[in-house]
């Protein structure tokens, strides 16, 4: 075919949707998308001995799974880590999620929303929205456990 | 780029392209206009028909133009269940059907139809006891594929045909995947119909023909004027006709040597992605397969990264799971054969076409196993 052994031209990241943009046929992700994918930030597991708090969601929507780890230090995630399976917008958002709350307080890690992860990437094919979800929720489960290991922790210390 | 999808659709053969030109430059009458210039179109029109005819080893009365194959499909399941509505609204099919039959059921059934969709066996192919039950004297059609489209299985259409012909029910196949990849005798398959589309075989998007075989109950989909014998009104796309016939004599007078050569290729390609790739397992590698396709697992990874990786390499692969395509839930071919969910979701089809080498086999494998890799290295599972 006339387009064979053709090198993909650099950039090519292919129409965006901005967030806001009606569901629509574009299937194609943004270059920085694009980047988170294909290097992802705070990839992998914290050892467990830094480990303040853990979170595993899944997407009953599409199967995709999310796993993501924590340390915290005077109220603030120093620390974090994720593991997922799911496309490229599972990936991306989980990624950007991460970058998001690293160096923030808890109070203010829980804050962030969807919105933030997609905005934070120039947006993502609508049909992907729910991908974010992922990452917030993911990250929701491993505050929850850093607050029930803590209150362990209190009860044991008050004993 | 390598392109690895040829199922999808395939690009347009240049032989082709410069047939169709003359009806899209000079001939561009109207096929119905009395004068000689209409009459010039026309022609073409009915050489193509007569073409189409030989290919196919059928009578030119019994090829009806289409839009595609999924209106090919279309015309099939409603114009025979509106045909044959006094005798019953029972149509069986097959859990592994193109959605233009599977949706199309769905629609026939919203409209007071019963459909039975006969399950498969692990390996893809229908389960013809199971057909055969679901056969019933208020039947009027059975609708099965030739080879499916995700896993490139073959269908055991001749003894579906005994099934449906012992007890008089017409039978339609979708043979849109095996037209100009393998021989196509309706007669020998046993159809009383037969789908194709042009752009699957290096013709044009947006044409596509129905096998009738004389004396097939039928009605038309779209009225309008006497095109097609009464079953498809509407000017002919002059050109894209051309080009269907064009496309399908070529492609069957290379399909014998193309198979030969493809299938090693796919073969290669096979045993290449499960010594690179730890875990992978092809889809219904035990059954007879249409020789371009193959549909592995990768576990561990979500088909659509792997599709999205490759792409950035330049390579051009597809999923039957389709969340790529908005849809998040799992391959119903995939699941219909047993597999989970998790393992459809981590499926990839490569198909492979006319301009694959065998460079581009080394290519695409390295490329994989480094896709893999990667995603495996962040994957939860």
């Amino acid at each position: 075919m006339a387009a064979r052994s053709q090198e993909m031209p650099e950039g090519q990241g292919g129409p965006e949707t901005a967030p806001g943009d009606p569901p629509g046929p574009i299937l194609y992700y943004n270059e920085l998308v694009l980047d988170h994918f294909t290097r992802p930030r705070n990839a992998g597991e914290l050892p467990p001995a830094e480990t303040d708090g853990f979170g595993l969601v899944g997407d009953p929507s599409c199967g995709d799974q999310l796993k993501l780890w924590i340390s915290v230090r005077d109220g603030r995630i120093t620390r974090i880590g994720f593991k997922s399976f799911g496309c490229p917008g599972a990936i991306a958002t989980s990624s950007m999620l991460t970058e998001l709350a690293r160096g923030k307080t808890v109070e203010e890690a829980r804050r962030i929303t969807d919105d933030d992860v997609i905005e934070a990437l120039g947006g993502i094919p609508e049909r992907k929205r729910h991908c974010s979800l992922l990452g917030v929720r993911g990250l929701h489960a491993a505050l929850a456990d850093w607050e029930a290991r803590r209150a362990a922790d209190g009860a044991t210390r008050d004993r | 780029m390598i392109y690895l999808d040829h199922n999808a659709t395939t690009p347009l053969d240049s032989r082709v392209f410069e047939a169709m030109l003359p009806y899209l430059r000079e001939t561009w009458g109207n096929p119905s206009s009395p004068y000689r210039f209409g009459q010039e179109a026309r022609a073409a029109v009915e050489r193509a028909r007569a073409r189409m005819a030989e290919c196919l080893g059928c009578r030119p009365t019994e090829v009806v133009f289409t839009g595609g194959g999924t209106e090919a499909d279309n015309l099939a399941l409603r114009g025979v269940v509106r045909a044959l509505r006094d005798r019953g609204r029972h149509v069986v099919t097959s859990a592994i059907e193109h959605p233009a039959v599977l949706r199309t059921c769905a629609a026939l059934e919203a409209d007071g139809c019963r459909v039975t969709c006969a399950p498969v066996r692990a390996d893809g192919v229908v389960d013809l006891a199971a057909v055969e039950r679901a056969l019933g004297p208020d039947t009027v059609l059975l609708s099965v594929m030739h080879a499916n489209n995700e896993t490139g299985v073959l269908q055991p259409v001749a003894e579906l045909a005994e099934l449906a012909h012992a007890r008089g029910i017409p039978f339609h196949v979708d043979a849109v995947q095996t037209a100009g990849k393998l021989p196509l005798r309706p007669a020998t398959l046993g159809a009383d119909l037969l789908a194709l589309s042009a752009h699957k075989f290096y013709g044009p998007k947006g044409v596509g023909a129905l096998f009738v075989r004389s004396g097939t109950p039928l009605h038309p989909l779209l009225t309008g004027g006497e095109h097609e014998r009464g079953l498809r009104a509407g000017t002919e796309n002059v050109a894209g006709i051309v080009g269907l016939a064009e496309a399908l004599a070529l492609a069957q007078a290379e399909a014998e040597a193309e198979a030969v050569r493809v299938g090693a290729l796919r073969d290669r390609l096979e045993r290449a992605i499960l010594a690179a790739v730890p875990g992978a397992r092809v889809h219904g590698a035990g059954a007879p397969r249409v020789p371009n396709t193959t549909n592995l697992a990768l576990p561990g990874v979500d088909g659509e990264s792997v599709i999205v990786g490759l792409d950035l390499h330049g390579i051009c692969v597809s999923t039957g799971s389709a969340c790529s395509t908005g849809d998040p839930a799992p391959s119903h071919v995939l699941t219909a054969m047993g597999v989970s969910p998790r393992e459809a979701q981590s499926s990839v089809r490569f198909s492979l076409g006319r301009d694959t080498r065998p460079e581009d086999i080394d290519t695409v494998v390295r490329a994989l196993a480094e896709v893999v890799a990667r995603l495996r290295a962040v994957s939860s599972l």
